[in-house]
């Protein structure tokens, strides 16, 4: 009792460490055959070694080895294919919870910038749309005044209500001023674009000069029957000219003894041109407003 | 010989075929191949043991592998497909070590 070995002398050696095979333990393998349990002895000095030689034995061809070969075969095909497979998968599915933090954070973060961005591209854009709104605006309010200027200063074609005043003269006598005080009834009455002849549109720079036997317009020669034709109201054009001691008093009058004719047109077709020449002398000046 | 043999050719067929896997198995297949690897296992284990039996070996290869997808076919209509998968990888990995421990006790004696 008192000499009592707590520990014995490890004199009981196991025949092998705690690996020692126990003959064929309790292994589920599909393999055991319950018919032999113990088909190997496992004592172990007894053969060399039993498994090599089985082992290498089974290298000789026989029934058993074709069908391991097929099974090995078909174990192979599935593995490799799914390895495939799974190497095919993209490689969020096997990545660990911090690198998926670190890809999420990360497209949060590129999110953000591009949004970022998307905003200021946007306000760029909306003011490039309204800057190039307020072009369109100006050139429509330029085109605009092109088309009103070039009616008053002869470099457009102009249409619209008016009169055609025929002025015969058999006899030569009409002279530029009374061209002149047709065009300033004409004008005092409204008119906006007066052509005479079809051929010389009357502008404010325009000129008559005698020249027998007829009237010389921005140089150009114009001759009985005058034929002025006038774009405004044409009820005040018509008027403006038949007024009593008017233009057609005056042509028709002793001292030219000439035929007027008056007639309102719903549309008056002004074609004629004024080619403006560069000035030479006036130039712009700075405005005063500015 | 005719068994490794047919290991090389499966992986060569494997890699030249590669055949697309078709969406209903490829929850399976996994498992598929480990229930193989430990079938494979116990055969050589049981060949040497000396009790091996192609038939044994071809209907254990069979059952194991179908019982392995079936299981996991079970586990995904439950909604505990992954928990399951890992419990049959589980339990054929601690067989395939078992029957590694065998094969190496009879080989190297140790």
């Amino acid at each position: 009792m008192s000499t009592d070995d707590p520990t014995p002398p490890p004199e009981q050696p196991k025949p092998a460490p705690e690996q020692q095979p126990k003959p064929v333990p309790e292994q589920p393998g599909e393999q055991q055959q319950p018919a032999e349990p113990t088909p190997m002895p496992k004592p172990k000095p007894k053969t060399p070694n039993l498994a090599l030689r089985r082992l290498r034995a089974g290298f000789k061809p026989s029934r058993g080895q074709a069908i391991v070969a097929v099974v090995l075969a078909l174990v192979a095909c599935m593995a490799v294919v799914q390895v495939r497979v799974n190497r095919a998968d993209d490689g969020y599915q096997n990545a660990r919870r911090e690198d998926l933090i670190a890809i999420l954070d990360g497209l949060g973060q590129n999110t953000r910038r591009l949004e970022t961005e998307i905003t200021e591209l946007e306000a760029r854009k909306n003011t490039l749309t309204s800057s190039a709104d307020k072009a369109q605006t100006a050139r429509e309010q330029a085109e605009q005044q092109v088309r009103v200027l070039g009616i008053l200063a002869g470099t457009l074609p102009a249409q619209g209500p008016g009169v055609r005043i025929t002025l015969n003269d058999p006899d030569t006598k009409m002279q530029s001023s009374n061209l002149l005080d047709a065009i300033e009834e004409l004008r005092d009455a409204g008119a906006e674009a007066i052509q005479i002849n079809g051929q010389v549109r009357v502008v404010a720079s325009t000129d008559l000069v005698d020249d027998a036997p007829g009237v010389k317009i921005d140089g150009e020669k114009v001759q009985s029957p005058y034929v002025i034709e006038a774009i405004g109201d044409s009820n005040n054009l018509a008027e403006a000219a038949k007024f009593p001691g008017g233009l057609v008093s005056e042509v028709t009058g002793p001292q030219i003894g000439g035929t007027a004719e008056v007639t309102e047109l719903p549309l008056v077709q002004i074609t004629a041109l004024h080619a403006p020449e560069e000035h030479r002398y006036a130039r712009p000046a700075p405005s005063p407003t500015k | 010989m005719i068994a490794v043999l047919g290991l090389v050719i499966g992986v060569v067929v494997g890699l030249l075929v590669a055949p697309d896997v078709p969406e209903w198995a490829q929850p399976y297949l996994p498992i598929a191949v480990v229930a193989a690897l430990d079938a494979v296992f116990g055969a050589l284990r049981a060949f040497l043991d000396g009790i091996f039996d192609d038939k044994v070996f071809v209907v254990s290869f069979v059952s194991n592998v179908l019982i392995a997808a079936l299981i996991v076919y079970l586990g995904d209509q439950l909604g505990v497909g992954s928990q399951l998968s890992t419990g049959v990888v589980v339990v054929l990995g601690i067989r395939i070590f078992t029957n590694m421990a065998a094969i190496r006790r009879h080989v190297f004696r140790a």
